[in-house]
């Protein structure tokens, strides 16, 4: 997908009303409008340094640095070297510098490959191929087929009669269908003539740039008249031409002003919630610090009246300093050496963490679809953590949880079911891959990817059985599909529904081919014998009618009316003879919807040829009506569609994705809760919701709000609300009011029983109102899990800003399509389910991959561990620098609060970069508490991570607590240990440098000792990190401490010398150990009693998983779940109003019949026709593959119709 | 990402991620849980191991033999009295005071000889950094234009103070000599060596002459000044030329600050000569003090210590104490962690983790 750029300019003037005239460029350039060159990059190369380091320093961490540094260089407040701070922030600097550097890079690469793509411009009346950056306002260019549309641009003229031209909007608005633009016929006839597009010198005004995709207005003045423009003649940047040959098209917008820059806002900057914590933290250390600083300053006031002004003798004052002053400066100076507790290294590491964790997720093979070639890819590097903490999921349904393929999988035909497999027993089998699927051989019309296992049902047809003949031919002959003919007998058909495509395909391979259709027939092969039925009207579906008719004529000339529709619908019309086979079918379809089958029931009548004549001219009148033409038509139709002889129902399988009930039951375990936002309607929407396990028949009970007013609305929440929890309605809303946000949380509550809700769209608008979402919110909460149908976009993102505005709860939403787009950005996390929908969802999307049941892997797998990484890195981040800083608290106490440093200054230089920083990125980036398998076994797991368990305040407060007390431990056992002490050979070794070295070898000692309790998954890459990091610490001590590094720089390695005498010494090796034991025991006693008396989830898996000493047995395979259950589906048929009056209006039919060389297999949908198929991009057996990019691979009916067992699964 | 290849079923995948350890999380690891079985042993271990080894470092810190005098002089009864009244830098005559002392044992071995002071702030951050390390190195530009750092004592009299800085400006300066008094009378001086009092990286690499070897050091010293609390020039500090200037052991070991306010320093060496008589046998002794330095004005303290040494160097007896109490806590935890163990161990092995 072509890269147009996210970041928009705004423009500085306001312009008011565009004028232009075409092939004028003189004239246009007066108005200087924005050329069709784009850009999105940030920088160039002169700008980088600067505006890089300016947006650098606006982060409050390198700010506090960068004044840290000015500090440093005041002499009398100095009491740091200034490298210990620059060596630091030049590392940061640079790194985050490089980052954005190639970031930038690659913006400049897809500027300039999108600015240098060749379009035909008229120019000096010829066409000449330029780049879309030299094309200007007022340019007439030619756009050729599968064309990416350079500017938003006029139609003038195109290939294809009418002046008609098709656009594909999938980058714009994420709709894969394809749209219609005319043009005017004025325009149009100028045709292809290239002197007369020369001498076009139409005048266009217009609205100014604006971002509104679906509006347009203007006028175009040519040859004396005024013609309205409209949306209908704009070709908008970013669309595709398709099945067009050519179009011209006159430039309005280029380059920025194009709607489609327009329309790219910033993206919402998302942060997690541990960034959230973070930020509060580092506002508390700042405070803390400043603390810390006063009381030292304090003490310094005290110690410089009781003995500083007593030691003059040996120290004397600068001029004119008193206590009070000195305190004053000893505050900078402690604010610069305890600078440590925000370490600017912190964030650099975080971002790394979870860069590290990106990669994982993009690298995974258990989230790579093989069948679509998509890896799951992380789209955004920062919100990884916030996968281990979800709490709600939002998903979409259709291309989501279902791969939007229908397959025919049973039927009821004159009360006989067919589509089981029984074995010789009479048991009924499991439909599996292995069994023997209905030999279609017989007719070679049939379509090899269809597969049904009932041999009975190819028996029955084969057998002539008139009923089932008629079955068949009704679904041949009643539908809005239209076919295509690649070559002799390869038929595709197009659907505007998948249901509609695949009884189709099921007529088809029963022997009842359709073939073709013209307005007003349509010819189908009937068990190889062509017959062409004369199409007398299409009685066309709409949602209140529930149902379609056809009237044809037979080639004998019998009239008949065949009609499908919801069963509820049809059942009012039957003729009174059909009583007993109702029952018997109304068996067949409470089976069937019990397994979670959409149905439709069949039937027809035979027509009076007079009656039918005069229905004719009655119906003729109607639809001419000029006033409530609606209604006349449908009080016709409802008197014809009655006393139909009912034939028997079929039952479409719409299949999920692969592992969606077993990957949402595992969620639920993981105490996620999941709502379904569809657009769908209610009854289908509830059937997934039973077929995908969201809703179950253990439920206590499933609520259905579909009230039409505020007050229905309201009452059937309060009667849900009090059926969970019979007191609810006493106790008022529990709100607890956070303080310092002022803003009210709604706490979970507890019902006994599983409940379920269901909302309609029209009653969510009700709810979602501000006086009812709480209410709203509140039941929805209380339940197990909620389906919204018929919602809209907004109504989606709606939903979910509801839920994070209540709830202090993580959020994701996942969807495949451009109406999920608004939820996708509104959630914490967004999820797109990449291949199927045009690319919208994908490209808002924070992460993507092919499959639904990937999500499972995505939170329970890769989210709990960076959760869990991130968690432990930032409790011992902050660990091991509190402990470093302490101990110069402690120091101060014992040098005159004079700011004197414990550690040589190059160790506080290298102990963030390079001392700790490998060992901690180790373990952040490697550890895992039990690995995937277990983790999916117990998804319990993935609880603490919801309720924000690994790191919160407390947490933070233990650290600290923690690092106190490691920091007495550092400063007193070695100040102990070498007070009035000497060496072995009686020379001094109490001395400052011999005491900093012991001090911050017993450090790094015991923060290393510390990460080693801290991580639980020791790889080879972490001993190796954690070891030769102390190896780096000595080798770097010795060489620095060395005799050369000190006659090259005298001043900048005092310290010469002191590894060498005191490592020697055996006490000093002694105070190591023994600082070691005491910093480690304590946390070791306490882990150990916890697990031993408070074990949490992690310690018993953790145990488990050690008893075991292996993995776990795969879980067993399910038995798919069978119920039988008076829940029945009314009418599933996703099926849109007015495809009837397009088929008969014969308007696509013109077209001829599809450039087919091209061949559908070709790559995505760039071959496919005119499609009409709505937004289901993949309607299966018969339409193109979806999923499937690679162009040269065939597909099989295997490929399409079976679970894909991936060996790395 | 993987190149194209063809996988299992025959698909062919172009962006299929590589199959390793690595990419997968699947590396191999050890994966540490603390358990019973590991860390009770370890609690056992580490007192067992732990208690010894205390018991072995106080018991030698025990037997390291300390003496320690005051002479600051604070009590009217002290020699040193008055001395510590009336003393002042610039005083030319000397103020002397003898203090008698009592050995009730006698020190066989070596006996290192040190000056301790007390509430004397050598760590203090101006004063630790008062200092030209490349000047004591013999640089001569350092020689002749002092570090910033060493201000107020960087420049006397416009001419640069060799050496430079407040931590040499403040160089201890007291004599101490030790006498002998036979049970019959007689006074014998008792030898003190004044070298290899420090250590041998200062001594030879970092504290250097100006003028290289020269053996002129009153002329490598040239046009620089003496510290104003001195009373000679550097290059008068002793007789021997291996000990004179900055590399003068007395100012070396002065030099290396204090990691606390109270510290003691290496002052001499009491050699052992002959293997049959002790180095200080029992007996009444003499301390000789030229009372320079002045510590009453801080509250300081000034003392004299002779001790001998050990494997673990001086007298401490924090280390052996700690190890031995650390050593019994790790046992009596391990205890207590058994009992609790076995009370509760039940919970742990519950395999039925759903129930939480």
């Amino acid at each position: 997908m072509s890269f147009f750029g996210l970041d928009c300019v705004t423009k500085t003037e306001r312009e008011l009303e565009r004028k232009l005239r075409a092939n004028d460029r003189e004239y246009n350039r007066s108005f200087k409008y924005a050329t069709n060159a784009i850009k999105t990059s940030k920088y160039n190369v002169l700008t980088f340094l600067p505006l890089n380091l300016f947006e650098q320093f606006q982060r409050i961490a390198n700010a506090y640095f960068l004044v840290l540094l000015v500090l440093q260089v005041i002499p009398q407040i100095s009491s740091l070297s200034w490298f210990t701070t620059v060596v630091p922030l030049i590392f940061v600097l640079t790194v985050t510098a490089a980052k954005d550097a190639t970031d930038d890079l690659n913006r400049h690469r897809s500027d300039k490959r999108v600015n240098n793509r060749k379009v035909q411009v008229l120019i000096n009346r010829k066409l000449r191929s330029e780049k879309w950056m030299d094309v200007q306002v007022g340019d007439i260019i030619k756009l050729e087929n599968n064309q990416f549309v350079t500017a938003d641009l006029l139609l003038l003229s195109s290939s294809e009669p009418l002046n008609l031209v098709y656009i594909e909007t999938a980058e714009l608005d994420g709709e894969t269908n394809l749209k219609v633009r005319q043009a005017l016929p004025v325009t149009g006839d100028l045709g292809d003539d290239i002197e007369k597009l020369a001498d076009f010198n139409g005048e266009v005004r217009c609205e100014p740039p604006n971002n509104r995709l679906d509006r347009f207005t203007g006028t175009l003045a040519f040859a004396g008249q005024k013609y309205a423009l409209d949306n209908e003649k704009i070709l908008l940047r970013g669309c595709t031409l398709r099945n067009t040959e050519w179009c011209f098209g006159l430039v309005l917008f280029a380059g920025q002003e194009t709607k489609l820059m327009q329309n790219c806002g910033k993206s919402t900057f998302k942060r997690t919630s541990v960034d959230r914590l973070m930020n509060v933290l580092v506002l508390c250390i700042f405070g803390f610090l400043v603390c810390m600083c006063t009381i030292l300053a304090i003490g310094n006031y005290i110690w410089e009246i009781n003995k500083g002004s007593n030691f003059t003798v040996f120290l004397p004052r600068e001029d004119g300093n008193n206590a009070g002053f000195s305190a004053f400066l000893t505050f900078w100076s402690y604010v610069i050496i305890l600078n440590t507790v925000v370490p600017i290294s912190l964030y650099v590491s975080v971002e790394i963490i979870r860069l590290g964790n990106s990669f994982y997720i993009d690298w995974d093979r258990k989230m790579y679809h093989s069948h679509s070639d998509t890896p799951a890819e992380a789209r955004t590097t920062t919100l990884n953590e916030e996968l281990g903490q979800i709490k709600y999921i939002f998903s979409d349904k259709t291309g989501t949880l279902t791969q939007n393929i229908m397959i025919f999988n049973k039927c009821s035909i004159n009360g006989k079911s067919y589509g089981d497999v029984y074995d010789y027993t009479g048991q009924r089998l499991e439909i599996s891959e292995q069994k023997d699927s209905v030999d279609f051989s017989f007719n070679p019309l049939a379509d090899p990817r269809f597969v049904f296992y009932d041999h009975s049902l190819v028996e029955a047809v084969k057998l002539e059985n008139p009923e089932v003949h008629a079955f068949f031919r009704l679904l041949a002959l009643c539908h809005t599909v239209m076919a295509g003919e690649k070559k002799e007998g390869e038929l595709f058909y197009q659907a505007q529904s998948p249901d509609e495509g695949a009884l189709v395909t099921a007529a088809r391979n029963f022997g009842f081919v359709f073939r073709s259709r013209t307005p007003d027939s349509i010819s189908i092969v009937e068990m190889g014998k062509q017959r062409s039925y004369e199409l007398l009207a299409i009685l066309d579906f709409n949602n209140v009618r529930k149902r379609m008719s056809v009237i044809v004529r037979s080639p004998e000339g019998k009239l008949s009316l065949y009609c499908k529709g919801a069963d509820t619908i049809i059942y009012e019309r039957l003729h009174q003879s059909c009583s007993k086979l109702m029952d018997v079918t109304t068996e067949h379809l409470n089976e069937f919807a019990g397994e979670g089958l959409r149905t439709l029931a069949l039937a027809y009548k035979d027509l009076d040829e007079e009656y039918f004549s005069q229905w004719k001219q009655r119906h003729h009148e109607a639809s001419t009506a000029l006033d409530d033409r609606e209604s006349k038509l449908d009080e016709l139709y409802e008197e014809i569609e009655k006393d139909l002889l009912l034939l028997g129902a079929t039952a479409i399988e719409d299949k999920l994705q692969d592992g969606v009930p077993q990957t949402i039951e595992e969620l639920s375990k993981a105490d996620i809760k999941i709502w379904v936002l569809t657009g769908d309607k209610q009854e289908t929407a509830e059937n997934i919701g039973y077929s995908c396990n969201l809703l179950r028949e253990e439920m206590n009970e499933v609520f259905i709000i579909s009230g039409h007013s505020s007050d229905d609305v309201r009452e059937e929440l309060r009667n849900a609300q009090t059926s969970m929890k019979p007191n609810a309605a006493e106790n008022p809303v529990i709100l607890s009011e956070e303080a310092g946000e002022g803003v009210k949380l709604i706490k979970d509550e507890v019902v006994n029983g599983e409940y379920g809700l269901v909302i309609n769209g029209h009653s969510l608008a009700f709810a979602l109102e501000r006086s009812m979402e709480l209410d709203f919110l509140r039941t929805a909460c209380m339940c197990k899990s909620v389906i919204c149908c018929r919602v809209t976009p907004l109504q989606k993102a709606q939903v979910v800003e509801l839920v994070k505005r209540y709830k202090r709860a993580v959020t994701l939403a996942i969807g495949d399509g451009a109406n999920d787009v608004s939820m996708i950005k509104a959630a914490h996390i967004g999820v797109g389910i990449s291949g199927q929908e045009g690319m919208q969802a994908v490209l808002s999307s924070d992460y993507s991959f092919a499959q639904f049941r990937f999500l499972q892997r995505l939170l329970l797998v890769h989210g709990r561990w960076s959760y869990l990484r991130m968690c432990k890195f930032l409790r011992y981040f902050f660990y091991k620098n509190f402990t470093f800083t302490f101990v110069h608290f402690w120091f101060a106490f014992f040098c005159g609060f004079s700011a004197q440093t414990v550690y040589d200054e190059w160790f506080i230089t290298l102990y963030n970069l390079m001392y700790t920083a490998l060992p901690v990125l180790g373990m952040s980036l490697f550890d895992q508490d039990v690995n995937d398998v277990w983790s999916f076994q117990h998804p319990q797991l993935y609880v603490p991570g919801q309720l924000n368990l690994y790191f919160s305040k407390k947490a933070f407060f233990k650290c600290a607590i923690h690092s106190c007390y490691s920091s007495l431990v550092l400063f007193f056992i070695p100040y102990a240990a070498l007070h009035d002490t000497v060496r072995d050979d009686g020379k001094d070794m109490a001395d400052y440098q011999s005491f900093a070295l012991l001090t911050q070898t017993c450090l790094l000692f015991a923060v290393s000792i510390q990460l080693g309790l801290e991580m639980s998954y020791w790889t080879a890459v972490n001993t190796f990190f954690v070891l030769g990091s102390l190896v780096m610490y000595f080798v770097v001590t010795f060489t620095m401490y060395s005799n050369g590094m000190f006659l090259l720089l005298p001043s900048a390695f005092p310290f010469i010398g002191s590894a060498r005498n005191s490592l020697n010494q055996p006490n000093v090796w002694l105070t190591i150990v023994l600082t070691s034991i005491l910093c480690v025991l304590p946390v070791v006693t306490y882990r150990f009693l916890l697990i031993q008396l408070c074990p949490t989830i992690n310690d018993k898996v953790m145990f488990k998983v050690r008893q075991a000493k292996a993995t776990p047995p795969p879980p067993p395979r399910r038995a798919r779940i069978r119920r039988s259950s008076t829940r029945r589906s009314g009418y599933a048929f996703s099926h849109a109003q007015g495809y009837g009056d397009l088929v008969t209006s014969g308007r696509f039919l013109r077209r001829p019949a599809i450039s087919l060389s091209s061949g559908f297999s070709q790559v995505g949908r760039a071959a496919t026709g005119f499609s009409p198929m709505g937004r289901s991009a993949g309607y299966s057996p018969t339409g193109r593959p979806q999923n499937l990019k690679v162009p040269d691979v065939e597909v099989t009916s295997l490929q399409m119709y079976r679970t894909i067992t991936d060996p790395s699964l | 990402m993987a190149s194209s290849y063809k996988d299992e079923d025959g698909h062919i995948s172009v962006k299929k991620p590589e199959n390793t350890a690595f990419k997968q999380q699947r590396l191999p690891a050890w994966q540490p849980v603390l358990t019973a079985g590991t860390v009770l042993p370890a609690f056992f271990i580490i007192g067992l191991i732990f208690i010894p080894i205390g018991i072995g470092l106080y018991v030698t810190s025990n037997n390291i033999k300390e003496f320690e005098i005051d002479y600051t002089g604070l009590d009217p009864s002290s020699p040193c009295f008055n001395c510590s009244q009336n003393f002042s830098w610039n005083s030319t005559k000397p103020c002397t005071c003898s203090i008698p002392f009592y050995l009730e044992q006698p020190y066989e071995s070596n006996v290192f000889m040190y000056y301790g002071l007390s509430n004397f702030y050598q760590n203090h951050r101006r004063y630790v950094k008062s200092r030209d390390d490349s000047q004591l190195n013999g640089n001569e530009e350092s020689l002749r234009k002092p570090s910033k750092e060493c201000e107020p004592y960087a420049r006397h009299d416009n001419r640069p103070i060799a050496p430079c800085g407040a931590i040499a400006n403040s160089m201890f300066n007291d004599t101490l000599e030790l006498f002998y008094s036979d049970p019959n009378g007689t006074k014998t001086q008792i030898p003190l060596t004044a070298t290899g009092i420090a250590w041998w990286t200062d001594k030879h690499v970092k504290f250097r002459n100006p003028g290289g070897n020269n053996d002129n050091l009153t002329a490598a010293f040239q046009g620089t000044t003496k510290p104003i609390n001195w009373r000679r020039p550097a290059y008068e500090l002793d007789s021997d030329p291996e000990n004179n200037g900055f590399i003068n052991e007395d100012f070396i070991v002065w030099m290396r600050t204090a990691a606390l306010p109270t510290f003691r320093k290496l002052y001499r060496i009491i050699q052992r000569r002959n293997t049959m008589v002790p180095t200080l046998p029992r007996g009444n002794y003499t301390l000789e003090v030229v009372y320079n330095y002045p510590v009453r004005s801080f509250d300081g303290r000034k003392r004299m210590i002779f001790s001998t040494i050990s494997w673990m160097g001086g007298k401490n007896p924090f280390l052996g104490i700690a190890y031995i109490t650390v050593g019994s806590v790790c046992f009596l935890l391990g205890v207590i962690l058994l009992f609790i163990h076995h009370k509760y161990d039940n919970r742990n092995n519950n395999p039925d983790i759903s129930s939480n």
